[in-house]
């Protein structure tokens, strides 16, 4: 009994480790993302001065902010600047607004993650039944069926999708809104053409995932000692084969927050993503940067967090890391 | 003297035949998998029409004359898919697109194949502090979503085709030098790599005439699957306007314009987006038809 709590207890604090190191490995990842979004914004043309002043502006006025800005210090400097004020929380103003870029993005992420979330949850609501369903009655007609919608989801674009959601539901039916952000029912049609691409590549990956863990002995004997079928599928199959779902289901859902700049176009929807189309066609650098750095910094969050998640629910990883 | 003359030559066409058997073997086991085929198909249909586009309409005459008494007309007789907001030919314009569209796609895959499979292969044959930096390096373009990164890039650098090519290109660099990495490992170790070696071959000629033809399977794989992604990531571009710019004929730009008239002209915007659909369910067919036509393990 004791010896079984020290176990578990130095299991925990390797646990802790684990995650410990792996933020730490995050930082010069995150440090080397900003590097390369900030070298490829700064090859935007235009003086960031005289976009912020306007073309009217006088020279000296320019010069001045020139100054302020120190847009003629050395390329390091000027990044060593940005990451400083960055880590504060300080990515500068928007030139079209003129609010600190921050505020914006955080006043619109609550949006996304909400659209991310809500497509995440369609994907594995249909992506995980169906993905059983396939694999349990392989090459029926079921499975035939899902397969090809599988395949279609993935080969559709996902902004065409919405359109095409938009076409039969708002401009044919007149069920749902178009566009905006007025009601609850708004978020339906963005969230499943965010999601109708997750929800394939979770269909896929549950049903050979599935497949996969159907074939192996423990269940051939789980069967054998006479266990109902069903109670192999749902409880000695299914556990198993969600390992590597979870893992997908993470990297769809960072993936989802990070890609989510069309639908957000599609539907109007005041997201991170829109915000920054937004900004591209106002040439508002400060906003297009922050914007950038801030979703990459998600999906990277998101993807530790995947990891972690892993090692807690596949105990073979969690034993690679306590020897 | 004539005698080894001629065992040289019957090695030589030993060696072709075997060449030859294995390309043959993955195109029979290609053959029989419907799916790829009718990819293959779709596939030669796209590439015929883009190929002939000129022929079949004309760019200056059709693509982007206006006529704007015949705006937004439904499919008929005489369009077969309607007009477009400017009453040019959505058909004309959708084959000219498949022009823009393959091109960049293959393109932008050939930048990406490589940059990365040269990284990939630098770092899986050298090793050591050179493998550590490239892939750290790699490591940090991973962590940034390829659509983003490539947003970034257009957006400095201005849309232009060359540009959306280059940012497409780099933003999947990573993969490809993960991929041309993980099988030039495994093939570094193998004995016909110390054989060449020990006859003298340098790197240069062991990397280009034994790596690179051993890692080619997964790499193809992938650039197929690629031009695919590679397809779809200039259609959206093109929709947010970060891509071709009007009047030029491109799919998600089709699109784009077609949103503000999804109230009385569904065709503008239902045609391109089913042209892309196509594409990119073609190259994916034809991309997991060889992934399972190349894999060793399938064979017997």
């Amino acid at each position: 009994m004791g010896f079984a709590l020290t176990v578990k207890s130095e299991g925990r604090i390797i646990m802790h480790k684990y995650i410990f190191k792996r933020l730490l490995l995050l930082i010069p990842v995150l440090l080397g993302v900003t590097f390369i979004v900030f070298t490829i914004m700064s090859f935007t043309p235009g003086d960031p001065a005289q976009l912020m002043l306007g073309e009217s502006a006088p020279p000296d006025a320019v010069e001045q902010l020139r100054q302020e800005m120190g847009l003629d210090d050395p390329f390091l400097v000027q990044y060593l600047r940005f990451v400083g004020n960055a880590v504060r929380g300080d990515f500068g103003r928007s030139f079209s607004t003129k609010r600190p870029v921050f505020a914006e993005i955080f006043a619109r992420f609550p949006n996304t993650l909400a659209l991310a979330a809500v497509g995440v949850a369609i994907a594995v609501a249909i992506g995980i039944p169906v993905g059983i369903i396939s694999a349990t009655k392989q090459y029926s007609l079921m499975d035939s069926i899902s397969m090809i919608a599988a395949l279609l989801g993935v080969s559709m674009p996902n902004f065409w999708l919405g359109l095409m959601l938009i076409l039969v539901f708002s401009v044919g039916l007149g069920w749902l809104p178009f566009a905006g952000f007025e009601s609850a029912k708004s978020i339906i049609l963005p969230a499943i053409t965010l999601g109708t691409g997750a929800a394939a590549i979770i269909t896929r990956m549950t049903r050979s995932s599935m497949l996969e863990v159907i074939r192996q002995d423990f269940i051939r004997t789980a069967r054998a000692k006479g266990v109902a079928e069903k109670k192999v599928i749902n409880k000695h199959a299914l556990k198993n084969a969600l390992i590597p779902v979870i893992t997908v289901v993470g990297l769809q859902f960072g993936f989802l927050l990070g890609g989510a700049v069309l639908t957000e176009t599609v539907f109007s929807w005041p997201g991170v993503g829109r915000l920054l189309v937004e900004a591209i066609r106002q040439k508002d650098t400060p906003t297009v940067l922050a914007s950038v750095v801030f979703m990459a910094t998600t999906f990277s969050f998101v993807n530790l967090l995947v990891d972690i998640l892993y090692a807690y629910v596949d105990p073979r990883i969690k034993s690679q890391y306590s020897k | 003297m004539t005698s080894t003359l001629a065992d040289k030559s019957r090695t030589t066409l030993k060696k072709k035949n075997k060449k030859r058997s294995q390309w043959a073997e993955v195109w029979r086991r290609l053959k029989k998998n419907k799916m790829a085929m009718l990819g293959l198909a779709i596939l030669a249909v796209l590439i015929l029409g883009a190929v002939f586009a000129p022929w079949i309409a004309d760019y200056d005459e059709v693509v982007i004359k206006l006529d704007l008494v015949n705006r937004l007309q439904g499919p008929s007789a005489e369009n077969l898919l309607g007009t477009d907001e400017f009453g040019r030919d959505i058909l004309a314009r959708m084959i000219w697109g498949a022009r823009v569209s393959l091109r960049v796609g293959i393109l932008a895959v050939g930048i990406s194949i490589l940059i990365g499979g040269s990284l990939g292969a630098i770092a899986g044959f050298y090793g050591g502090k050179l493998d550590t930096v490239i892939m750290r390096i790699m490591d940090i373009f991973l962590a940034i979503p390829g659509i983003l990164l490539a947003i970034a890039i257009v957006s400095a650098l201005g849309p232009s085709l060359i540009n959306l090519m280059i940012a497409i290109g780099i933003s999947s660099v990573p993969s490809y030098a993960r991929i041309v990495r993980a099988s030039v490992l495994s093939i570094r170790e193998q004995e016909f790599i110390e054989a060449a070696r020990a006859i003298g071959a340098n790197d240069t000629r062991i990397i280009l005439k034994h790596i690179i033809p051993n890692a080619l399977a997964p790499v193809i794989v992938q650039g197929t699957l690629g031009v695919a992604g590679a397809i779809l990531s200039t259609a959206g571009l093109s929709f947010i306007g970060l891509g071709i710019q009007p009047p030029a004929p491109e799919w998600g730009a089709m699109l784009a314009t077609g949103r503000a008239f999804l109230r009385d002209a569904w065709h503008v915007t239902t045609f391109p987006g089913l042209a892309i659909m196509i594409t990119i369910l073609a190259l994916n067919l034809v991309g997991d038809g060889l992934r399972d036509a190349l894999d060793p393990r399938l064979k017997q």
